[in-house]
């Protein structure tokens, strides 16, 4: 399985991307510019963190715009898997490809902590079982305060369309969502890192297990792996 | 042609920005407000006058870029159109 890491001017979490999926799961990954308009032999395309377009006008408003984001979206009506990060998981947003929005966090303030996040009964791919009950990961974010309308909230919470939700929530988000997934399961979006937790210096290697929830939608050895 | 794109904070979407620079007003001892909500706006200028295919078009630029629907309002202002 190949993973297509997207590189925005801005992007600032590429190559942390990149290390967790190459180095952390041992896989072929390779980075993709954003002015490339397809996406060569991908399995799994990860939006990664930053500041892609310097979050001018709104987090992601104008990386969605880019040339490769068209690839991006035809990948994932393809049933192709994506996981946005962070900005990635903003730049989904705004796409349309995950549904809702993320705002200023209600404290104003850049919040850059490691979280203990509740992971939820998402469905076959993602839920306790292949993740674990709890997983400690680092956020670094001004804009991570979930919001969406009275019906897509409860749309999110009768589809089981909420991955994880902050233990103590640090930025205001509806029901303390840190991560959501879309309808059919195929597209990923939350604002704790995994892609920085996964090494031994990291706070915890948590990244490793989401990493591999992801993926499990479509290859299912991968959690074989993980308990070898 | 002049025109002014307003974007706003919807009405039932929290704005944290507004409720600080609100905490602010008051702290500076403005009394009785209600509320705050900080927004910002898009100035444009160009060739070409006003129709319907342009308000259509540029209706459709405000709802895909200039904001997002999921948390914003937006209203335009032309001028010289």
């Amino acid at each position: 399985m190949n993973i297509s890491v997207l590189q925005f001017p801005g992007s600032n979490c590429d190559q942390d991307a990149f290390q967790l999926f190459a180095s952390g799961l041992g896989l072929p990954t390779r980075f993709v510019w954003h002015k490339e308009k397809r996406l060569v032999d991908t399995d799994l395309v990860v939006v990664p963190g930053g500041f892609a377009y310097g979050d001018y006008l709104r987090c992601g408003a104008i990386a969605r715009f880019s040339p490769i984001m068209g690839a991006v979206r035809e990948h994932a009506e393809r049933g192709g898997l994506v996981l946005g990060i962070c900005n990635g998981f903003q730049i989904l947003c705004e796409a349309g490809l995950l549904p809702g929005a993320l705002i200023r966090n209600s404290s104003l303030e850049y919040r850059c902590i490691t979280c203990d996040l509740a992971v939820e009964d998402a469905g076959v791919a993602f839920n306790t079982r292949t993740v674990g009950r709890r997983v400690r990961m680092p956020i670094g974010h001004g804009e991570g305060n979930f919001r969406i309308d009275e019906a897509g909230l409860e749309r999110l919470e009768t589809n089981r369309q909420i991955l994880l939700r902050y233990v103590d929530n640090p930025n205001g988000s509806l029901r303390s969502i840190a991560g959501i997934r879309n309808e059919e399961g195929n597209v990923f979006g939350m604002m704790p890192h995994p892609d920085r937790c996964f090494e031994r210096f990291h706070p915890s290697r948590d990244g490793v297990k989401v990493a591999r929830a992801v993926l499990s939608k479509r290859f299912p050895e991968i959690l074989k792996e993980s308990a070898a | 042609m002049k025109i002014k794109v307003f974007v706003t904070p919807k009405k039932n979407v929290l704005d944290p920005q507004g409720v600080a620079v609100g905490h602010a007003l008051e702290s500076l001892g403005l009394l009785g407000l209600r509320s705050t909500r900080v927004g910002k706006v898009i100035e444009l200028e160009l060739d070409g006058g006003d129709s319907p295919q342009f308000r259509a078009q540029l209706d459709k630029l405000c709802r895909d870029l200039l904001s997002n629907p999921v948390i914003e309002d937006y209203h335009c202002e032309i001028t010289g159109g």
